[in-house]
């Protein structure tokens, strides 16, 4: 049925398609979804990928940068030669298929567990981290005249926010009340230079193939904020999947990734990483107890949900080792 | 009384039947969300093992840290509170060691296999 709809709307914009073939949903909650399938053309069929609200899910939740300031960003992001899949078309109201953007598919794998793991990463994975450093540098160096509308946060408003998220589960957590006890002490106050911060800079948003990194996906909680966030984020403990001493996703350094990073003509402020670093990790963990709420107050009942919310002491233990560390 | 088999026994039972038959005849997202509904179990079973002696250790750490009585619920929010107003920190004698130790317990409980508790279980 969205194989129609699809088919009508891409031959309007894409010059001798006649439809769209092997549509599949990937992955999908009530208010977005991402769909991938084949443009068929005579000259040979092209992967494409919708992200989209289904009609009727207007509106992007709090944090959400919103589907018209996404692909924007990935755009600019293509312009500016960083590894982005390139946007096609911009939904409008006319598509019948809700809000959203059509891009290009890029192959690759974004599976944690398989790009540490899997022989096809093995040469991928000793440069990634280096890499990852120049993409983030120049995610924050896009011109900030043409950057969408976004929220700006600051170190101060995310202690607040991850604050009242937590106490609004009414759970104690000594670890957690211990890490936003510590984070509010070394607030480093607002950040000397704002740019664009991607936000969720992280494995499951990278398209990696055996020669690096091909994609940056999930441009959601894009914002403008402190720089050194996106440095910190991608080092949390939880995104190493099993190799804790790799701490750049379990593949690569913090030295090669600042040193990607300062290659492409930026500075890293590593105290300021190593802060983001732990509120990072408090953060997944407060995500995890949002989704046991999730799992206990919504309809859907996912078992998943309910045993991600028994990973959020994994983030227990990661905090302890940041922040009271024990001999060998 | 309830009779016998135990929770325990019965909970082994159906995760060993889930994982030895079922597993090998399902593919795709189902195999993955199996592979949770197993761990869900083996996660049930380790909680009745562990638990009673855990809680009850945490319970007398926390009396003598905070010199108050109570269920260990209470406990845990009293503790928070004196967290949160800086009234205690990692100075105060005795919170690291049941931090940690607390901490420790409830990843034996949820994910034993965690790489940084496995870490950890080599040190004192």
């Amino acid at each position: 049925m969205i194989e129609a709809e699809l088919g009508r709307c891409v031959a309007a914009w894409y010059s001798g398609a006649t439809g769209v073939t092997g549509a599949a949903k990937l992955s999908g909650g009530a208010s977005q979804e991402t769909w991938t399938f084949d443009i068929v053309h005579p000259g040979g069929n092209v992967g494409a990928i919708l992200r989209r609200a289904p009609p009727g899910y207007g509106a992007s939740p709090g944090r959400a940068a919103g589907l018209d300031a996404e692909a924007v960003l990935m755009q600019l992001a293509h312009d500016a030669g960083l590894p982005s899949p390139r946007v096609m078309h911009v939904l409008g109201p006319g598509d019948g298929l809700g809000t959203g953007f059509i891009m290009q598919r890029i192959e690759g794998e974004t599976i944690a567990r398989k790009i540490l793991r899997d022989e096809e990463f093995a040469r991928a994975r000793p440069i990634l981290a280096r890499q990852l450093g120049g993409v983030i540098a120049g995610i924050h160096g896009l011109p900030p005249t043409k950057l969408p509308k976004l929220r700006e946060m600051t170190a101060t408003k995310e202690i607040a926010d991850l604050e009242r998220e937590y106490r609004s589960f009414g759970w104690p957590r000594p670890v957690f009340e211990l890490a936003l006890r510590w984070l509010r002490e070394r607030d480093p106050g607002p950040s000397k230079e704002v740019t664009l911060v991607h936000g969720d800079f992280r494995h499951g948003n990278l398209i990696i193939g055996p020669d690096g990194v091909r994609a940056v996906l999930d441009w959601e909680l894009a914002h403008f904020g402190d720089p050194m966030e996106d440095l910190g984020w991608i080092c949390v403990n939880s995104w190493r999947f099993g190799e804790i001493d790799k701490p750049v996703g379990g593949f690569g350094s913090r030295e090669d990734l600042f040193a990607g990073y300062e290659a492409a003509g930026r500075k890293v402020d590593a105290d300021r990483v190593m802060f983001w670093e732990v509120m990072g990790t408090l953060r997944w963990g407060i995500m995890c107890c949002g989704m046991m709420q999730r799992f206990r107050k919504g309809p859907d009942h996912s078992m998943e949900r309910a045993m991600i919310g028994r990973r959020s002491s994994e983030t227990e233990i990661d905090l302890l080792r940041l922040l009271a560390p024990r001999g060998r | 009384m309830q009779d016998e088999p135990t929770p325990t026994e019965l909970i082994k039972a159906v995760a060993d039947f889930l994982r030895n038959e079922i597993t090998p005849a399902i593919k795709g997202h189902n195999a993955f969300k199996l592979r949770v509904a197993i761990n869900g179990l083996d996660l049930v079973t380790r909680q009745l093992a562990l638990e009673g002696d855990s809680d009850s250790a945490e319970a007398v750490r926390l009396k003598q840290l905070l010199r108050v009585d109570g269920a260990l619920l209470d406990l845990n929010r009293a503790l928070s509170d004196r967290i949160a107003k800086g009234e205690v920190d990692l100075q105060t004698p005795g919170l690291a060691d049941h931090l940690w130790q607390t901490t420790m317990d409830k990843l034996a409980v949820d994910q034993p296999n965690y790489a940084s508790y496995k870490r950890e279980l080599g040190k004192k």
